[in-house]
C-alpha cells in the first residue's frame, strides 16, 4: 500500500511537471517579468485576445474557369482555321454560372466528324454533345473542372501568402475554410491597419497596357455623345482610377481604351517604387524579352498616340508616346509612397486567378484585446478564489483536497495549450471557467457521499472507498455527456466556439485526473498518517 | 459545515407548481419573441446578433463622454439613417456600438458601411492630417519615415518602427485606445518627433477598437450551422442517456434541456440582448450543464430503485433529489458564482455569454427536479394506469430480466 503511495505521488509529480513545462518551458529566470514572457510565447492567444484581423475570402472560382474557357475557345479557332472548318459562332452562352459550356453554332453537317475529332484529340478535359440545328456544346468534364477549382484557390492562397508576407505580419494564417465552399480564411495577428491589408489582398492587379483612343469624359453618357452615340467594336470605356478619386472626392473620370493590350501583366518581370522626375512617387517595371519585342513594336506604330495604363480595368495613367520604349517603363500618378510599394508588391506577386470577394471581416483593436485578457482573468481569478475560500470553509480540510484538484487542472490545462498550440480564446477562457465548475462538481459529487457513508456509521477509509467508487459512476456519466456535446461542438463549431470546445474537452479530461485520482492519492495519504478509528476532516 | 442534513422536502408533490411555473417563463419569453417579430413567426423574432444576421457592426470609444444625438446626426449626414446606436460598457469608459443592419447588400457595401461610420464620426478631420487615435503603427512609421526629424539615416525604418510601436502601444494598453491630445506624448518622444507628430497628425475624439463585418450569406449559413450543432448534441445526449437509464429518462432530460433553451432565449429577448456565436456556446455549455444534474439526480435514482423496491417511485424520486439536494445547491451555487464574476467583471465582449449562463444556470438547476424528474414519474404513473397497477417504476442498468422482475414485484 505504502510504495504503492509512493509510485501513484510520482506518476502525479511527473505528468504535473510536464504539463508545467508546457506552460513556462524550462525557464531561464525566475523572476515574474521573465516567467510572464515565457508563458506569453507558449501559449498562444486568439485574435480576440490578442488584437487583429480575421478575414474570409470567397474565391470567385468561375473567373478562372472563365479564363480556361477563354483559352479554350482562342486554341479551337485556331485549329478551326487549320482544317478549314466554317463555324457561325462560338462563345459562353453563361459565362456568369456556367463558364465552363462552350457553344458553337452554324457548323456545316459534313463537317461534324472532322470537328469531333479536333476536339477529342486536342482537348481531352472536354465533352462534346450535338444539340439541334448544327449546334454543338462544349462542356469541361466534371473532375477536371474541380480541379481546375481547386487550384485556383491553392493558387489564390499562395498570392494572397506572398503579399502578406511582405507586409511584415508574424504569424499569420492563411489556408482553405469549410469543405468545397471555394473560401480562404486569413487571420492577422496584431494588424492594426486592416484597411491596407485588403486592398492588398483583394487586388487582383492584373496590369495591361492599352491605347487611348479618346477621354477623360465626366460620364458615361458624354463618352458616348463624343463618340457619335455609338463606341467603336474594338473599343470599351474605362474608369479612371480610385486612387485619383480617394482624395479629390467623388469625381469621375472615364476613358475611351482599346479591348486589346499591348503588354498584359504576365510578361512583366519586376516591379518597384520609384520617384519620377518631379520627385513624385511612382512605380518602374521591367518587361520580359517577348513582351520588351511587343511592347516596342506597339509604340514604335503608335508614336505620338497616348497609351493607358490599366490596372484592374481602372486607368490609371494616360500618357504620350513620344518615343519607342523597349522593356522598361514607369507608372505615375497621384500616388501616396504608400501607393506606389504597396502597387509594385501587388504587380510582383502576380495576380490572382481569380476574384476574390468579402464574406466576413473582424477586426479586434489591440486597445480591446488587452481589455478582454485583463476583464477575463480577473473574472476568473475572482470565480476561482471565491470557490476555492467556499471549498475549505464547507469541506475544511478535505477542501485542500479539492483546492489542490482545481489548480493542478488549470495547470495541466494551460500546459495542454502550450504543448498542442491550440489557441486560448475569449471562449477559451470561459470553458476554463467552467471546467472548474465540473471540477468543483466531482469534488462535491464524492465528498457529499463520504459524508453520507459516515453518517452512515462507517470508519474513514472505508466511507471514503465507499464515496469515490459510488461517486464514480455519476462522474463518468456527466463527464461523458457533457465531453459528447464539446465534440459535437467541436465538430460543427466555427473558430471561436471550437476553441470554447477544445479547452472544455481537455478540462474535463483533466478533471477526471485530479479529482478522482489527485484527491484520491491525497486522501489516502492522510487516512495512512492517522490513528486507526480518528475522523476524517470533511 | 453542511446545508441539508436529512432534507426531506416534497418535489413531486409541487410538480404541477413547478410546471405552472415553467409555463408562465415560457411564455413570457414567447410573448416577447412574438411581439419582436410582429407575427405569430416567433423564430423571426429571436434576437439574432450580426454573425448570424449580417452587417456591420463598429465599437467606438470616445475620449469624452459621447453625445448620442451628434452621432445619430452626424450618422445621418452621412446617409446612414437606419445606424443603431447604442452605450456599452461602464459609463466612465465612453463606449458606443454603431451598428448597421444590411441584410440584401454585397459584401463590399457592407464594407463601405465601416468607412462610412468611421468617416461620418471623422468629418472635422484637418485635411492631410493622419488621425493618431485611428493609425496603425505602420501607417506611423512611413510618416515619420517620410519626415525623418531625427535625421536618422541608415537604420531610419528600424528606429521609426520602434517610435511608432510605442507611441501606439501608449495608445492601446495605457490609454484605452484614445489619446486626448498629441501633447500627451510629451516626455514619451523625442521633442523633434513630437514636432513632427503635431504637424502630420491630429487627434479626433475617438477612437475604433472593434469592427465586425459579416456577409448576410455567411451569417445564413452560420445560423444553420449553429442550429444543427445544436440539435446533433442533444440528439448524442438522448442517445448516451436512453442507453444508461431507460429511453425515457433521455426524453424528459432532453425537454427539460430544450424548456431551459427556450426560456434563455427568451431570457434574451426581454432583456434587449442579442444573441451572438459566443452566446450559441453558452447556451450548449448550458445543455450540457443541465444535462448534468439531471444525470446526477437519475444515477441516484436507478441507485434507490435497488434499495426501495417497494415504494413508489414519485416517492424514490423524492428522496433522490432530497438526497442530492447538498450537491445540487453547492455545485449550482459556485458554479453561479463563477459565471456571475464573469458576469460582473467579465468585460463587454463576454457580457452575453456570461448572462446565458447566469440565467441558463439558474434554469438549468431548477428543470432537473422542476421538469425532468417529475416528467419521468408522470410517464410511469400513467403507464401503470393504463395496465391497472400500482404507481412504480424502474431505471435500466442491470439485464432486461432482472428490470422484468422489478416490475413484476411493483
Amino acid at each position: 500500500m505504502k510504495k504503492n503511495l509512493l509510485g501513484k505521488t510520482i506518476f502525479i509529480v511527473v505528468v504535473v511537471l510536464a504539463f508545467a513545462f508546457g506552460i513556462v518551458g524550462i525557464p531561464r529566470t525566475w523572476d515574474a517579468k521573465g516567467l510572464a514572457e515565457s508563458i506569453q510565447s507558449r501559449i498562444h492567444l486568439g485574435l480576440d485576445l490578442k488584437g487583429g484581423t480575421h478575414l474570409i475570402l470567397q474565391v470567385v472560382v468561375n473567373d478562372a474557369v472563365k479564363s480556361e474557357s477563354d483559352r479554350v475557345i482562342e486554341r479551337l479557332k485556331e485549329e478551326l482555321r487549320k482544317a478549314n472548318i466554317v463555324y457561325a459562332e462560338m462563345r459562353l452562352p453563361d459565362e456568369k454560372n456556367e463558364p465552363e459550356r462552350i457553344e458553337i453554332g452554324g457548323v456545316a453537317p459534313e463537317s461534324s466528324g472532322e470537328l469531333r475529332r479536333i476536339v477529342t484529340e486536342t482537348l481531352p478535359d472536354w465533352d462534346m454533345t450535338s444539340g439541334v440545328e448544327n449546334r454543338w456544346t462544349l462542356r469541361m468534364k466534371p473532375q477536371p473542372l474541380a480541379l481546375l477549382k481547386e487550384r485556383s484557390v491553392q493558387q489564390a492562397i499562395e498570392t494572397i501568402r506572398s503579399r502578406v508576407d511582405s507586409l511584415g505580419v508574424s504569424e499569420p494564417v492563411i489556408q482553405e475554410h469549410g469543405l468545397g465552399q471555394y473560401q480562404i480564411l486569413v487571420q492577422l495577428p496584431g494588424v492594426d491597419d486592416p484597411a491596407r491589408v485588403k486592398d492588398i489582398m483583394q487586388s487582383t492587379a492584373l496590369l495591361e497596357i492599352r491605347q487611348s483612343l479618346g477621354g477623360p469624359y465626366a460620364s458615361e453618357q458624354e463618352a458616348v455623345a463624343a463618340n457619335g452615340g455609338i463606341l467603336p467594336a474594338d473599343a470599351v470605356l474605362l474608369r479612371g482610377s480610385t486612387s485619383a478619386r480617394r482624395d479629390g472626392g467623388p469625381q469621375e473620370e472615364w476613358y475611351l481604351i482599346s479591348r486589346a493590350s499591348a503588354v498584359a501583366g504576365q510578361e512583366l518581370r519586376d516591379a518597384r517604387a520609384t520617384r519620377d522626375e518631379y520627385g513624385r512617387p511612382a512605380v518602374s517595371f521591367d518587361l520580359t524579352g517577348e513582351g520588351g519585342r511587343r511592347f516596342f513594336a506597339f509604340t514604335s506604330a503608335h508614336v505620338g498616340d497616348n497609351l493607358a495604363v490599366v490596372l484592374d480595368n481602372r486607368v490609371v495613367e494616360v500618357a504620350r508616346i513620344e518615343e519607342p520604349i523597349r522593356d522598361s517603363g514607369r507608372i505615375t500618378g497621384t500616388f501616396t509612397e504608400q501607393q506606389t510599394r504597396d502597387l509594385a508588391l501587388k504587380l510582383r506577386s502576380g495576380a490572382l486567378p481569380a476574384s476574390i470577394q468579402y464574406r466576413e471581416e473582424r477586426t479586434v483593436g489591440p486597445s480591446l484585446g488587452a481589455d478582454s485578457i485583463k476583464d477575463g482573468v480577473k473574472a476568473a481569478i475572482i470565480g476561482l478564489v471565491a470557490v476555492m475560500g467556499f471549498m475549505l470553509l464547507y469541506y475544511h480540510w478535505a477542501g485542500i483536497n479539492a483546492n489542490v484538484g482545481l489548480l493542478l487542472n488549470l495547470v495541466i490545462l494551460l500546459g495542454f495549450l502550450g504543448l498542442s498550440g491550440a489557441t486560448l480564446t475569449l471562449p477559451g477562457i470561459a470553458g476554463v471557467i467552467l471546467t472548474v465548475g465540473m471540477g468543483v462538481d466531482s469534488n462535491v459529487l464524492i465528498f457529499e457521499r463520504i459524508r453520507e457513508e459516515l453518517r452512515s456509521g462507517k470508519t474513514a477509509p472505508s466511507a471514503v472507498e465507499q464515496g469515490f467508487s459510488r461517486a464514480w459512476l455519476t462522474i463518468v456519466d456527466t463527464h461523458v455527456t457533457t465531453i459528447v456535446s464539446a465534440a459535437i461542438l467541436f465538430i460543427f463549431g466555427t473558430g471561436p466556439v471550437r476553441g470554447f470546445a477544445v479547452t472544455l474537452t481537455f478540462g474535463l479530461l483533466a478533471n477526471l485526473f485530479t479529482a478522482v485520482f489527485v484527491s484520491r492519492v491525497i486522501f489516502d495519504a492522510i487516512l495512512q498518517r492517522k490513528e486507526r478509528g480518528a475522523a476524517l476532516s470533511i | 459545515m453542511e446545508l441539508f442534513r436529512n432534507a426531506n422536502y416534497d418535489f413531486l408533490g409541487r410538480k404541477w407548481l413547478f410546471m405552472g411555473g415553467s409555463v408562465i417563463l415560457l411564455l413570457v419569453g414567447l410573448v416577447s419573441l412574438g411581439l419582436r417579430a410582429g407575427s405569430w413567426r416567433l423564430w423571426q423574432g429571436v434576437p439574432l446578433g450580426v454573425d448570424f444576421k449580417g452587417g456591420t457592426l463598429v465599437y467606438v470609444k470616445f475620449s469624452h463622454p459621447p453625445n448620442e444625438d451628434k452621432i445619430r446626426a452626424d450618422m445621418q449626414a452621412a446617409g446612414l439613417s437606419n445606424a443603431r446606436i447604442q452605450r456599452y460598457g461602464a459609463p466612465g469608459n465612453n463606449e458606443v456600438i454603431i451598428a448597421l443592419e444590411q441584410r440584401a447588400t454585397t459584401e463590399e457595401a457592407l464594407d463601405q458601411g465601416k468607412l462610412a461610420i468611421i468617416q461620418a464620426l471623422g468629418q472635422d478631420a484637418p485635411a492631410g492630417k493622419l488621425d493618431l487615435n485611428n493609425t496603425g503603427t505602420r501607417a506611423l512609421q512611413d510618416r515619420l519615415l517620410a519626415r525623418d526629424p531625427l535625421r536618422a539615416g541608415s537604420d531610419a525604418a528600424a528606429r521609426y518602427a520602434e517610435i511608432a510601436k510605442s507611441i501606439t502601444d501608449y495608445r492601446d494598453q495605457e490609454r484605452g485606445g484614445v489619446l486626448s491630445s498629441v501633447e500627451e506624448l510629451k516626455g514619451r518622444v523625442d521633442a523633434a518627433v513630437l514636432q513632427t507628430l503635431q504637424e502630420e497628425f491630429f487627434v479626433s475624439d475617438f477612437g475604433v477598437r472593434n469592427v465586425e463585418i459579416v456577409g448576410a450569406q455567411v451569417g445564413a449559413q452560420l445560423r444553420r450551422q449553429a442550429l444543427l450543432a445544436t440539435l446533433y448534441s442533444l440528439a448524442g445526449m438522448l442517445i448516451y442517456i436512453a442507453v444508461r437509464f431507460e429511453p425515457v429518462y433521455g426524453a424528459a432530460a432532453v425537454v427539460a434541456v430544450f424548456h431551459d433553451t427556450l426560456i434563455t432565449v427568451g431570457a434574451f429577448s426581454v432583456a434587449n440582448k442579442e444573441i451572438s456565436l459566443t452566446v450559441i456556446a453558452a447556451i450548449l455549455t448550458l445543455v450540457g450543464y443541465s444535462m448534468n444534474d439531471t444525470i446526477v439526480i437519475f444515477d441516484r435514482v436507478r441507485e434507490n430503485l435497488k434499495l426501495m423496491r417497494r415504494a413508489p417511485l414519485a416517492e424514490v424520486m423524492n428522496r433522490s433529489i432530497n438526497q442530492t439536494l447538498s450537491r445540487t445547491i453547492l455545485t449550482s451555487g459556485l458554479t453561479f458564482l463563477t459565471v456571475l464574476s464573469l458576469y460582473l467583471f467579465g468585460g463587454e465582449v463576454l457580457n452575453g455569454f456570461s448572462f446565458a449562463l447566469v440565467v441558463g444556470i439558474l434554469v438549468g438547476t431548477y428543470s432537473s427536479f422542476g421538469i425532468a424528474a417529475p416528467l419521468v414519474v408522470l410517464y410511469y404513473e400513467r403507464k401503470a394506469q393504463k395496465e391497472g397497477r400500482g404507481p412504480v417504476a424502474v431505471a435500466g442498468e442491470g439485464s432486461k430480466r432482472e428490470r422484468e422482475k422489478i416490475r413484476a414485484k411493483a
